[in-house]
């Protein structure tokens, strides 16, 4: 290997002209905490509006008339019953029901839709929708945009003083308010929010008059993983792999009754299979007791020390105020309120199972 | 007449009278960010140089801190119990993690002085 790899964000320099701590994720150079540090942040977020830089995430635009059924083969979707505007949260799924990506698919027009993937899975993600749009009248579009995010109950007023109005888009709704714009009202956070794609130089002068307003601040890397993960909210890589299938991540609300019955996507008969038999694991929210943060890996256990499961995501909630975490745990377990215990340095740590999220969504859905 | 010491790994240890008072520098909180929880050692333990002490865990990650000199825990700073952010806030004062009986005192002349550890972090 020669040379350095690391992607950096078009608007790293600003980033870095506010001080921000830079560290490594899914391949880019990633603002992890600015000088507030990751509590401030957090809380600022669900208190006033945090702005994220999350342009190593991918916009893919499919468009042509076999766009739909294109999107209806990858994911378990029924893309051409979406209104005009309308997002789904869905995913693309492997032969054996694993996810490859959890992805928001929105449509944009009768034959075009906005595809937002992770970063860590773009180039897997943009082969694999080339690879099968060549069997449909479709074409797949990697678009370069900056991508930022606005979260908290003040990012629609911010953004109106900022010249933007978001008046009637709802929840999980995405425009094109101007040329090569794509504005949802979505995030990662649990609370009401946008993601907004938008060229360069666009979103510079759309960042500087954001940060004219004391109430926008910038918001990094950690506490977006902390904010996500007190929403319940899955990180893919960690809390949903290509190994784990919708049903056992507890992710099947988001595949139509029909779909699951009857559609014709990538891993269809492994699914079904899945859910005839019910799956052998479950995603569950974990709470453990005291202040000790039980994070990605450590082992759980159930009271006669038989293992158990494991945990994907741990951290500290600081809203919630006690540490926080998810993970896998046999279906028979898989009950809010058991208890179980997690090995952390060989110390085992009470851990009850805990419903999800652990901060209520604060979601505008009209 | 206590004197200070460094390490390359961003710990302090004051030294009075063979105990030395043992934290991170502020260059260390400041990299490590907001602290949630310490995982503080039993008195009595006995260290050998680089054995992990403590366990400083922040909102997104546990590290761990080196004991580093051989020696016996004689205290741990429990006030960090209740309240972590002790570390970031005075991380060279109130915000100190253990002390120990050192050992073997000649160890010490291995550490860098503050002019020394500045150097190092640059």
């Amino acid at each position: 290997m020669t040379g350095d790899d690391t992607k950096h964000l078009p608007l790293e320099d600003l980033h870095a002209a506010v001080g921000a701590r830079f560290g490594a994720f899914a391949g880019w150079s990633m603002p992890l905490t600015y000088p507030a540090g990751v509590m401030k942040e957090h809380l600022h977020t669900r208190e006033q509006a945090g702005l994220f830089d999350i342009s190593h995430m991918k916009l893919f635009e499919v468009s042509g008339p076999g766009a739909a059924a294109l999107l209806d083969r990858a994911c378990p979707l029924d893309a051409g019953a979406l209104d005009i505007s309308q997002s789904k949260y869905t995913f693309f799924l492997n032969e054996a029901a694993g996810i490859i990506d959890d992805l928001i698919v929105t449509r944009l027009g009768d034959e075009r839709f906005m595809v937002v993937a992770n970063a860590g899975n773009a180039a897997v993600d943009e082969k694999h929708l080339r690879g099968l749009a060549e069997d449909f009248e479709a074409k797949v579009d990697a678009l370069d945009r900056v991508f930022l995010a606005i979260q908290g109950p003040e990012a629609w007023a911010a953004l109106a003083r900022a010249g933007i109005e978001t008046g009637s888009l709802l929840f999980m709704h995405g425009i094109e308010p101007r040329q090569n714009w794509f504005m949802s009202r979505s995030g990662y956070t649990g609370e009401d929010g946008f993601e907004i794609g938008l060229p360069e130089a666009d979103a510079r002068d759309l960042v500087a008059r954001l940060l004219e307003d004391e109430r926008v601040l910038w918001i990094g890397l950690a506490a977006r993983d902390s904010l996500r993960l007190e929403a319940g909210l899955c990180l893919h890589g960690q809390d949903i792999t290509p190994e784990i299938d919708p049903a056992s991540a507890g992710l099947m609300w988001a595949i139509p009754k029909d779909i699951r019955a009857a559609g014709a996507f990538i891993g269809a008969d492994a699914l079904r299979a899945i859910v005839e038999r019910g799956p052998a694991q479950k995603r569950v929210g974990l709470k453990p007791e005291g202040r000790q943060p039980v994070r990605a890996g450590a082992a759980l256990f159930d009271a006669d020390g038989n293992q158990a499961g494991h945990v994907t995501s741990g951290g500290f909630g600081p809203s919630a105020g006690h540490p926080v975490a998810m993970g896998y745990v046999s279906t028979a377990l898989a009950k809010p309120g058991a208890k179980l215990l997690a090995d952390v340095r060989g110390t085992k740590i009470p851990i009850d199972i805990n419903p999800l999220p652990f901060t209520p969504h604060r979601y505008r859905k009209g | 007449m206590a004197k200070t010491y460094f390490t390359e790994d961003h710990e302090w240890l004051r030294v009075e009278g063979g105990i030395a008072t043992v934290g991170i520098t502020d260059y260390a909180q400041e990299q490590l960010g907001d602290l949630v929880f310490v995982e503080l050692p039993e008195t009595g333990r006995k260290l050998a140089k680089g054995d992990t002490a403590v366990v400083v865990e922040s909102v997104k990650a546990a590290s761990d801190v080196y004991a580093p000199v051989d020696g016996e825990i004689t205290e741990a700073n429990n006030a960090l119990s209740s309240d972590p952010s002790l570390v970031n806030s005075a991380a060279t004062g109130d915000g100190w993690l253990w002390k120990m009986k050192l050992a073997n005192e000649s160890q010490l002349e291995g550490l860098l002085d503050e002019a020394g550890y500045q150097a190092h972090i640059g």
